[in-house]
This record gives C-alpha cells, structure tokens and sequence, in this order.
C-alpha cells in the first residue's frame, strides 16, 4: 500500500488506489476529499470514479493512426508559414532562418543549417559583470587582423607592415607579441615586432607572394573561434527579476564553445541538431528538433500546434540512435518494404535493387496494402473483432 | 463467378528472371514486327497475336479463353539475335566486372577478406542499415588487387562508357618503344640527366648488350620484365592504352561463372538473382492489355508506345540474324548489336543521360517502362496508391444555412446514379418494391436488382413495375441515395483529416452540393466556385465507420490545437456580436422569430417588462436559451471584456468569435468537450441559424459611405503625411551629411532604411487612428473587425486613411531602373514617393505610379503563395510518408506497423491531442467534479450515472436520433 500523506481512511485510499490515476491526480482526490470531512467512501468511490472516467477520455485511444495525425498537423499549417528568408528572431541584429525554410531544414536534418547560430548563456560573475560578459565575448568571436590594427604593404621594400591598435589589443586581452607568434605558425614566415608594429615579408622577394601572404594574414583567427563570425551581447530579465548578459552568435561551434571558461554548458544551445547531436548525445539531439521546431512554429503564430505531434516527429527522426531525416535519404528510404520505397521516390531505382537483393515485402506497412488492396493494419483496421459469432444471451443486441 | 475472388497476397518477392522462365510462361514467340494484317485481323506471331490477351470486346483470348475484360493478358517473347545488356543493371555489371577475375571469375577476394565481409553483411542485415557501404567496400578491396588470387591471372580495370559499354583497358608496350628508349638516352643537359650509353643501360637492366641493341633498333619487343627494368634505368614510360571492348556475350560468359558464394558477399542473392540474367537473351514482351492500340475516328489504328518500341527491336533483331547469316563484315554486326542495345535500352528506359530518346514520329518522346512506373502520375503513385474509384460525384458547392452541420444537399440527379446496395428481407420487403417499382428515373428509384440466382437485372423504366412484384426477400436492390444515407465527402487538398468527413445525405433539387457555412473552416472551403467530391460508401462496416468516426460532429476538435476548428463564421459572428453587444430588447414576436429555426418553441420568463407595458427579452436571455442548462463558464473575451455565463444564463460579455467562432471559440470548445459531440452540434447549427436571424433582424451592409471620413479628419491626415515625409526627408539629408548613426550591426544604407520605413509605418498607424476616430462603433466594418468576423483595423485603415508603404523582399521597393524605381523620378531620390509610399487611401483612390507599385506587392505575394504551397505540399507527402506508419498500442507505446517501439508513451503522457488544448496542461478540475458529486445536483439517475462514468453516453448515428437531448423522442436505433 502506497504511503497517503493525506488524512483520510484506509477505505478511501483503497478505493482511490484501486483507479486507473496518475499520481497526480490521486493526490489532488485526496486534498478535495480531506479538505471536504464528512464524505463518505461511497462518495470517495464516486467522485475518484468520476475523475478517472474525465482523466480517461483526455486519453489517447488505443489503435490510434497518431503519426499520420501528427504529420498533418505540423503539414497543414506549412501554407501559412511565410517563404520570406530571413527575418528577425529574438534579437534584431542577428538574421535567423525562418518560417517554412527553417522548417523544411530541420525535417531533412541538414548537416549544417543556413543560418547558423548558438544563445550562449554564462556562468556566475561572468553573467552578471559586463567586463567579465567581454572576455567570453572575446573567447568566441573570432577576431581578424582588420579588427585589431591596419595592414599595409610596403611593395619597395617587399614588406607586409601591421600597425596594431593598442586599444583594441587591451580590449581584446592579446598582445602584440602573442599576434607575431601566431602570424609565425599559420603564415610560416619570420616577423619583426617592435611594440604595436608588425613586420615581415616574403622570403624572396615577389610580388605576388607578398599578396599571397596579405591573403592569407586577412583569414587568420587570431582569437576566438573561427566559425563564429559575430557576437552580440544582450542583457535578458530572468525569471526572478534579476537580469543576466546573454550571447547570441553568427556562426556556430558548439562544442569548442561549451569548452570556454564563464559558459553556462547546462543552459547553452544552438540551432545545428548534428552538433547538438555530437556534444550532448541523442536525447539531446531530440529536444533539440522539439524545441527548433516549436520556436520556428510559434514564430509564425502557430503556437498553437501541439508539442506531441512536433516530439513524434523528433522521435521518429532519433529513433535509430542517430539523427535521420524526413525523406528519401532518411527514414522514408530506408523502409522495410520495397512497395512502400517505390511508391515514394526513385521508383525504378528501388525495384531494380529489390531484384538483385532478391527481397521480399511481407506486405506489413500501409502503403505495400493500400497498393495490393488489403485493408491497411491501422485504426479499425487493426482489430480482428466480429460481432454475434457467439450468442451473448444478455440481449442487448437488438 | 465465385472462384474469382481475388486470393490475399501474403507476401511478395523480387528476383531477376531466367530465360528459361521467360520462355516457359511466354504464350508465343514473336518473330514479324507487323500487328494487323489488311484485313484488321492481327498477325499470328506478330505483336497482336491473340494469344497475348484480348482488347477487343466480343473476342476471346487464345491462351484462357476468357474475353477482355477478364482475361489480364499473357507474355509473349522475343530470342535476340544476341545478348544485350539490362540498362538498370549498368552500374551492378561494373561493379562485377572490376571485382571478378577475368579468367576464373571467382570474386578477387582471398577467402578470409570474403567471409569478413560476408558477416559484415549479416550484420547490416541484422541492424537494417544500407547494405551498399558494405558491398562498395567490398568492391574496393577486391579492385586494389592486380591478380587473381585464386588462379593467379592479371586484372585489367574496367572502363565503362555510359550507358551500355565496357572496355578491358591493358596496358601494353608502346609501339614507338624504341624511339622513346633512344630519346630518353639522349640525357637532358638543361635538367642535368646524363647520356645512358647502351652498355650502361644494359648493365644496369641486366639484360645483354646484344638484346638492348636489337630492343633499340626496334627488331625485338621487350619482354614485360625487361620492359619494367628498362623504364626503372631510364625513368620512362614505355605503356599506352590498349582497350578491348567487352561484348554482352564475353559478359554473360564471363558472370556465368561467379559462384554463388562469391555474389552473396555482394549483396546478390544467388537464389533468386544470377547475374548473367543481367544480360538479356530472351525478351518477355508485355501483355496486349498492357499497351492496348486504339482506333481512331477514321478507323485507323493507332498503336501504344510500347507496341511502337518492340516492332524497333523486332526488326533490327530480324536484320541482325539475316546480317550473321549472310556472313556480313564484323563491323556491321556490330553496329547491328548496337542498335539492337539501344531499342532494347530504350524500351526499359527512355530517359538515360547520353541517349538520345526515341521519339515517336511527332517529335515527341516515347513513354516507356520506367517511364510508365515513375512519378506522380506514374504506375505506383498515379495507379497503385492512389485508384479511381467508382460511386463518387464531383459537383460546385454551395451554402445552405438551413441544413444541419452533419448533412450534406446532394443533386437529385447524383442520388440517382449513386446506389446502395439493400439486401431485401421480410422486413424491408414493401420499401425495395416501391424502390424498384418508382424505377431508375423517379427518384427513391433503384438502378438495378440481383436476384438470388446472382443474375443482376438492370431496372428500366418499361420493367420496373413487372421487376418491383417479383422482389422478394433474399433478392438484393441498388436503391438511389435517400435522405439519412451516410457519405464522404472531400474537397482538395485534403491537408488534413477533417478535409473528407462524412455527412449525411438531404436529397435536393438542382446541380450543386450544399453545405452548412460552419463546415467551411474543417475542409477550408468557400463558395467563389469551390469544387467537392461525394463517395457513396458500399458495404455496411464501412458506413458504421463513417457514421461513428468519421462525421462532421465527432471532428469537431482538431487534433493539431485541441480545439474545435467548427463554428460561428463571419456573418454569424457578426450576428451574435448584435445580438448581444448592447444586450438589445426584443418583443415577443421577435423573441421568437429570433428563435425560430432552433429546438425552443417556448419563450423563458420575460426578462423585464418596458415602460409600455410590454414584456421584452434581452439579447442575452435569447441567446441563453441555446446554453445548456449547468454551463458555468468565465473568460475574457474577444473585444477584452469579461464573458460571465452561469447556469446556463450569459450574465455578462459580448458573444463573438473568442466566444462562438471556429478554431478555438471558448464556449462551442466547452461544450464539446463536456456535454459531448451531439450537444455541440446543436448548439453550433442554433448558434448559426440564431444569428443569422439576428443579423436579419437589425439588417447588415456596407457601402463606400461607410469607410469615408469628413473633410476635416482627411486634412489631419494629409498633415500626417506631410509630416512624415518631412521627417523622412530629415533623415536622408542627415544620411547625405554623414551624420546618421548606425545601429549596431547594421550599416548606415541599413539604418536609413530601417528609420524611413519606421516612420512611414507609424505615418500609415497615425493616418489609420485619425479615421479610426471618425467611425462610431456601429459602423459595419468596425463591427466586422472588432468582432472577428472578417477583416482587421488595418484593412480599415488601408481604406479609409491611408494604404502605406508596399514592400517586395520586406524592404521599400528598390527595383526598376538603375538608381530609380520609375523614370519619373530623378536617380537616387530615397524620398518615401519614389520608393513606394502609397499616401492615398483605397476609397480616394491611388495615383498611376502609386498603383504600378501597390501592383509590385501584390504580385510578390501572389508569387510566394505559389511557391509556398508546393514546398509545404512536399514536406506534408514526406512528413506522413514518414510517420504514416506509427500508431498507439494498446499498452499505451507507439509503435510502427513492424513493432518498432518509437515512443512509450504517446507525447510523454498519453494525452490525447484531440481531447485537450495544446495549450492546456491535461487539468481536470477535481474539485468541481467533487462539487457535483459531493452535492448530488443532478436532475436523473441517468445524468448521474453518465457524470460518474458508470453508463456510457449514447452513440448518436444520426441527426434523426438525438435521443434524449431532443425531449420526449425514445432511442432509435438507426434503420
């Protein structure tokens, strides 16, 4: 017998337990009965009995075709998505994909999405101080050589001269020595430092080295990381009123930035399911699709679809362990049945390889039976029950 | 008749075919490339021979004797003259040919690497992963050899030329060999080589002096060995390209010699696939009734695709066997067997890159196999998955407020070519007579009878009165479609579930369908020339299906937002907006005549008596009528007043589309959910009808006049204008002088854009305020918008102050000429003008320009509309293609139709999303069911039974039995 926390007798709680309730719901039966004295067990019979009887109709029904309820309900609204690109997310400064193409993007599980982006949430003082908030700012926004001083070539002396900004390096928090070390490795060339000034050329003078190297100086990442090409800094009200500096990235790599001193790993996300998927894992990579999908809804107004349909479809697309897309490279094309592959995409594809592998379809999907002409295994369709193949004898049929 | 039963397929299997096979199930070898000879008759052993099937009614087929109709056709087949390859197979052959041995053809595997993979295979079987990554793999490895490791034979690569050749590329000695020795001796001064002299050479290649001076004087080839030393000493290349192209018989030879344990590793099953079955020897040739020819009005018969491609085949099978014969050149054979590849390639697909396509003689490609199975309309997803079907009209649609939610008007002279089939008993004997006897033309007539015997008599007007005494019990009727019969009913797209419901069937005269205005929300459809598709249903489970799952009322929640997507629509949202927005006072008569169309005949007690001395109802008392009796209900409610019902009574609030409206309408989402589907339909159909009487009552239209301001307010608002035009020229100059501040992250071009388009949308809000004013509250477009009947404050706005900026891309319209948008303007004006600022409202009407760029907006959107819906229609095919399989389990997980376990609980907790707003935690309010039960306030046993759950609530079938809700009337059962 479960502990009840409630003061009410044995006999309630037996009739209470004997219900199909969730816990929840037993306890709040419980709450009404204690706060009500005097109600008898018929009563408490009664009332849990007519509280299963409304907790069981809110119930999915057994043999209930959900996935294709689901599918059409994230399908249906596709036609008042917008088409229109870009537009504004969250935050005005950041250009995010929206609408139907975000949504096609994230059902075909693209390996990189067109706008990608991360909300990086920080860690004690880092959050709440804007110097600290900087320095991660620093961390991940990959800098260039444009942004820390002026690159000139002097093509006389076949030199490439960098005059840092001194201010920029401080805000920065690198030094001028730390860029020539970094300018040595990637560019592998000698340089001249002297204070702010950076100097070096070609190793035989050439001209078209010397733009070569221009080139090459221009994509280095002298700090941060490298995929992420911008950084916005925002101070967001949190839930009990005090207020926090939050992050929001162009560019992504989540993992590189889960690794930086002052980041909240536990609150951290970004818009790429893959790596989601490589850093946190499967289950991860599925709330991940949820929550994408429903912002992509709700920021079109269609907050209103479910979120049982949007997990359906995420769990569909994480069945296997890994992440698999909507579609004839996904899910769609690796059916079981070859009817079912053909009637998709690639028809004649499928039943010639259907040959050389000598498969063979057991006919078990809705497709392979709706094209044979058997009644498909769903719905009333998956119930084997007749009706008077023996005589009740209670006379209810009339 | 009865053997005829379609058997149940259990399962089907796929496999490549043998000749043999092709030969034993053929019913005829064909040899002549004619079909008809000149008497019409077809030529035996040609193309049309009889025993390949019937066409023709009245013939009877050769091979089964059945006539056409029922006879499916039987396969013919041709022998090639000489093996050709099966273009769908060109990448498995190369694939064979590299990793195979050329001489053995044993797979170039060592036994270890071949059994590694063979359980790599099993593996991926197992894991139901792609099993091409492994056989590639397997491919690759055995490519890297260069002999075989059984028999020890060189292996050449394989070159394949799209489509249908293979080379044998080698690489042999060249033969300026002795000049390229010479050459390389010579040495080169500039790069530092040395002079070899032939000594050295020899030494260093250890082959003897004598050989090397013959090798150089050209008189003796080099051995390979030798040929390798040499190109080592010299650094040269003494190879060229030799390739010896693979004929198809060389192939099959070739793959004849694969053993089965070989192609497994392959992926191949040796069971049911031999790979040299890749290579064609026989041709099945289709059935007749697979490309049946069809004659034309002049009597000329025009032949099938297909037909046209294998008389191709015939005739250039039949020149190569007499080419061969007559001992022609090698060369002409050849080109021959080409010829003879390409028809056959092209008689499986016409569409292979590299090819050109046959064409028939207009120009246009031939439809060919693959051709003929692809696509949309192709064989799988044109014939198979989606089948015509027959008992289905297709009509326009109209409105009929008058009909229930539930029913549908169909034409009289649908209901007469749509039958169902009665089984006549004792009991329903006298109906079938009357039935047959009215005949196919009257309308509760039938088509035609079947009598126990299984003869099936069709009913005409000269038999039906004989035919109608000779019905008896045990005979079958198709009997017209009568009032009550159950229907589906559909209209394209059908998104959604709620595009096909059923409805039951009110037989009405004229041409079009006629629909109750709620159910336009649930199929999405309008009266501006809609189409809707009607399918009678034949067999009883499936009309009790219809009736209890799929009938406009128990669709009334969607499952995509758990709430009801029927209800009030615009006019009827106006109407409950005027019937109760200042709780007008009606007469007795009135009263009544409000209520006219509903289940209340008797008037409740009168709300209060005027100073005349006449009893009056309120609007609210009215509308309270249609409540039901215990519906306690408060929220906020569309125009953001408090919405008080208690009792049954509407206390407080105005009635409009938060209230009654489709997709969410608060009370119609209520009743649904607690007094269940049957009292939502009424109270919905008596929403309706209430408020299109009240809309009649106070009268509703809407004119120009409505939406034109006074003199004064269009001042205020040309002033508006003016001034943001100013301001925006402000800005631009402030732009010009360089001293507009960007805003983070944009560029200064960005933020000009930015700050204009704000001000002009404020300019466009300011103007739509300022008419806004000047409309009182009872102005038919304030009424529509306010309630949520149609339209918005910015179409008010748009109509009488302002239309505002047009945009293409979200930004001012920036197209056209270089740095202008017209060429009235000067280039690179940023004013609002020459950007699209459209300053005039609808009703004073837009300027020429004005108009070209309001035309620019418009078109944008009706261009995005289009690529909208087939990127969405896409994504919806591929979501339920995906998804269409999973379904709840009785154990509660949702599983795939092969038990794949995806979830273990439908959306986390079970809940259903029909049943419970998306919006909603799943709350039950306990503490009010507690009220209910705690304090027995129920008015009947039965009413407690059903609140406790101990009775179910009864199943309505039909509009005609709403049982206890319509009073007095006993349960009747459906027939």
């Amino acid at each position: 017998m479960t502990d009840v926390a409630y003061d009410v007798d044995d006999d309630t709680i037996a009739v209470v337990e004997d219900t199909d309730l969730p816990r929840r719901l037993k306890d709040e039966v419980y709450e009404t009965l204690e706060a009500r004295e005097g109600a008898t067990v018929e009563e408490a019979d009664e009332l849990a009995k007519a509280v299963e009887t409304r907790y069981l109709d809110t119930r999915v029904e057994p043999l209930d075709p959900v996935g294709t309820v689901s599918a059409q309900s994230i399908g249906e609204p596709g036609t008042q998505l917008t088409m229109n690109t870009f537009h504004y997310a969250g935050v005005a400064e950041i250009d995010v994909t929206q609408g139907l193409p975000r949504l096609i993007e994230l059902v075909d599980a693209r390996k990189t999405p067109d706008t990608p982006m991360m909300t990086v949430y920080l860690e004690d003082e880092y959050a709440t101080e804007r110097e600290k908030a900087h320095e991660v700012v620093w961390n991940i926004e990959a800098t260039q050589i444009l942004a820390l001083g002026d690159v000139s070539t002097n093509v006389a002396d076949m030199r490439v001269q960098i005059s840092l900004n001194e201010d920029t390096l401080q805000e920065r928090l690198i030094t001028a020595e730390e860029v020539a070390g970094i300018i040595e490795d990637s560019l592998g060339v000698k340089t001249v430092q002297q204070g702010t000034q950076i100097e070096f050329g070609p190793e035989e003078p050439s001209y078209r080295d010397l733009l070569q190297l221009v080139e090459e100086l221009r994509d280095i990442t002298f700090k941060g990381i490298e995929e992420v090409s911008r950084v916005v800094i925002r101070r967001e009200e949190l839930e009990n009123g005090n207020e926090e500096f939050v992050l929001y990235t162009e560019g992504s790599a989540f993992g590189d930035v889960l690794e930086i001193e002052g980041v909240d790993a536990s609150r951290t996300t970004c818009n790429n399911i893959h790596e989601i998927h490589r850093n946190l894992g499967i289950e991860a990579a599925r709330e991940a699709i949820i929550e994408e999908t429903n912002n992509t809804l709700a920021e079109q107004g269609l907050d209103d679809v479910n979120v049982r349909h949007l997990m359906l479809v995420a769990d569909m697309m994480t069945n296997r362990g890994e992440i698999e897309s909507i579609g004839r490279h996904g899910i769609s094309g690796s059916k079981e049945s070859v009817l079912a592959r053909a009637a998709f995409e690639v028809t004649v594809n499928h039943l010639l390889n259907a040959a050389i592998h000598g498969e063979v379809d057991d006919l078990d999907g809705v497709t392979e039976n709706v094209i044979v002409g058997k009644p498909i295994k769903l719905g009333t369709g998956d119930v084997d029950l007749r009706m008077g193949s023996t005589t009740s004898g209670s006379g209810q049929a009339d | 008749m009865q053997d005829t039963t379609p058997k149940d397929i259990g399962s089907l299997s796929f496999g490549l075919m043998e000749p043999e096979e092709y030969r034993e199930m053929s019913a005829t070898k064909i040899i002549t490339a004619d079909t008809y000879d000149d008497d019409g008759f077809p030529i035996d052993m040609g193309l049309m021979d009889p025993r390949l099937g019937v066409i023709d009614p009245g013939l009877e087929c050769k091979t089964c004797g059945k006539h056409s109709g029922s006879c499916n056709g039987h396969f013919g087949h041709i022998e090639l003259a000489a093996p050709v390859i099966h273009v769908g197979f060109t990448k498995l052959i190369r694939r064979l040919l590299r990793g195979t041995c050329r001489e053995c053809s044993k797979l170039l595997l060592t036994e270890d690497e071949r059994d590694e993979f063979r359980d790599q295979l099993d593996e991926s079987r197992k894991l139901s992963r792609d099993l091409n990554d492994v056989t590639k793999a397997a491919i690759r490895q055995a490519r890297k050899k260069d002999r075989c490791p059984f028999c020890g034979e060189i292996q050449y690569d394989i070159d394949h030329e799209k489509p249908t050749t293979y080379y044998e590329v080698q690489q042999v000695l060249t033969s300026e060999y002795s000049q390229r020795i010479a050459g390389a001796m010579q040495g080169d001064e500039e790069e530092g080589v040395e002079r070899t002299t032939p000594d050295e050479l020899a030494e260093q290649t250890e082959i003897e002096l004598t050989r090397v001076n013959e090798i150089l004087s050209g008189s003796f080839r080099p051995r390979e060995s030798q040929r390798k030393a040499i190109e080592k000493a010299l650094d040269i290349d003494l190879t060229e390209e030799d390739t010896n192209k693979l004929m198809p018989s060389d192939i099959r030879d070739w793959f004849e010699n694969i053993p089965d344990e070989d192609i497994e590793v392959l992926g191949i099953n040796p069971e049911r696939s031999r790979p040299e079955w890749m290579i064609l020897t026989v041709l099945p040739v289709p059935p007749v009734t697979a490309r049946p020819s069809i004659t034309l009005d002049n009597g000329q018969r025009s032949e099938d695709d297909l037909t046209h491609k294998l008389v191709d085949i015939i005739r250039i099978n039949q020149r190569f066997m007499e080419n061969r014969e007559a001992g022609a050149p090698q060369l002409i054979i050849e080109d021959l067997w080409e010829l003879l590849q390409y028809h056959v390639t092209t008689f499986m697909d016409n569409e292979i890159s590299g090819t050109p396509p046959a064409r028939h003689r207009s120009g246009r490609p031939l439809k060919t196999l693959s051709q003929r199975l692809k696509g949309k309309e192709g064989r799988f997803r044109g014939s198979l998955s989606g089948k015509r079907v027959n008992f289905s009209a297709r009509t326009v649609i109209s409105p009929d407020p008058t009909l229930s939610l539930n029913e549908v008007g169909v034409p009289d002279r649908v209901a007469k070519e749509m039958t169902q089939t009665m089984n006549v008993t004792e009991r329903n004997v006298q109906d079938a007579r009357r039935f047959v006897s009215n005949g196919p033309e009257g309308h509760p007539g039938a088509n035609y009878v079947r009598r126990p015997d299984g003869r099936r008599l069709k009913v005409t007007e000269k038999n039906c009165e004989q035919l109608a005494e000779k019905v008896e019990a045990g005979w079958e009727v198709n009997r017209h479609l009568i009032d009550g019969d159950i229907v589906i009913f559909n209209r394209q797209p059908s998104l959604h579930r709620m595009s096909i419901m059923a409805h039951e069937v009110v037989v009405m005269p004229y041409k079009t369908f006629r629909l109750n205005t709620v159910v336009c929300p649930p199929y999405n459809a309008d009266f501006d020339g809609d189409e809707m598709n009607m399918h009678a249903l034949q067999n009883e489970e499936a009309r009790a299906e219809a009736r209890v799952l799929m009938r406009v009322q128990e669709q009334m929640l969607s499952p995509r937002f758990g709430e009801n997507i029927i209800g009030a629509i615009q006019d009827h949202i106006s109407g409950m907006y005027l019937l109760t927005h200042d709780n007008p006072r009606f007469n007795e008569t009135q009263a009544l005549d409000l209520l006219r169309a509903t289940r209340i005949d008797e008037l409740p007690e009168p709300s209060g008596i005027d100073d005349e001395g006449t009893p009056f109802w309120t609007g609210y008392d009215v509308f309270s009528e249609l409540l039901p009796d215990d519906l306690d209900l408060e929220f906020t409610g569309t125009i953001g007043d408090e919405v008080i019902i208690e009792d049954g009574q509407l206390l407080q609030g105005t009635i409009a589309e938060d209230e009654v409206g489709e997709f969410g309408g608060e009370i119609v989402d209520t009743i649904t959910k607690v007094y269940g589907n049957t009292r939502a339909r009424i109270f919905v159909n008596e929403v309706s009808t209430l408020a299109m009487r009240a809309i009649m009552h106070f009268g509703f239209s809407i004119g120009i006049d409505d939406e034109t301001i006074p003199e004064e307010a269009q001042s205020r608002i040309d002033e508006t204008i003016a001034d943001a035009n100013d301001r925006v020229e402000e800005l631009i100059e402030a732009y010009e002088r360089g001293e507009l501040e960007s805003l983070p992250g944009r560029t200064i071009d960005e933020t000009l854009e930015m700050k204009i388009m704000q001000t002009l949308s404020r300019a466009r809000d300011n103007a739509g305020n300022i008419a806004d004013e000047h409309f009182q509250d009872d102005n038919p477009a304030v009424v529509m918008a306010n309630s949520g009947a149609r339209g918005s404050m910015l179409n008010l706005t748009q109509m009488a102050g302002a239309v505002g900026q047009q945009a293409v891309r979200g930004e001012r319209i920036n197209r056209g000429y270089e740095d202008r948008t017209l060429s009235h303007y000067e280039p690179n004006d940023l004013s609002a003008e020459a950007h699209g600022f459209v300053e005039n409202s609808y009703t004073s009407g837009l300027t020429p320009r004005e108009f070209f760029f309001h035309a620019m907006g418009g078109r944008e959107g009706l261009v995005d509309t289009a690529v909208r819906t087939s990127k969405s229609g896409y994504l919806q095919r591929r979501l339920i293609n995906a998804l269409s399989e999973l379904e709840t389990q009785y154990d509660g997980t949702v599983r795939d139709t092969s038990d794949t376990i995806v979830q273990f609980e439908f959306g986390e907790d079970g809940t259903s999303p029909v049943k419970v707003s998306s919006d909603d935690d799943n709350d039950i309010d306990v503490e009010h069911i507690a009220d209910r039960v705690l304090d027995s306030e129920f008015e009947s046993a039965e009413e407690r039974q059903e609140f406790l759950g101990s009775k179910p609530r009864p199943t309505n079938l039909s509009e005609h039995a709403d049982d206890r809700l319509a009073e007095g009337t006993e349960v009747t059962s459906d027939d």
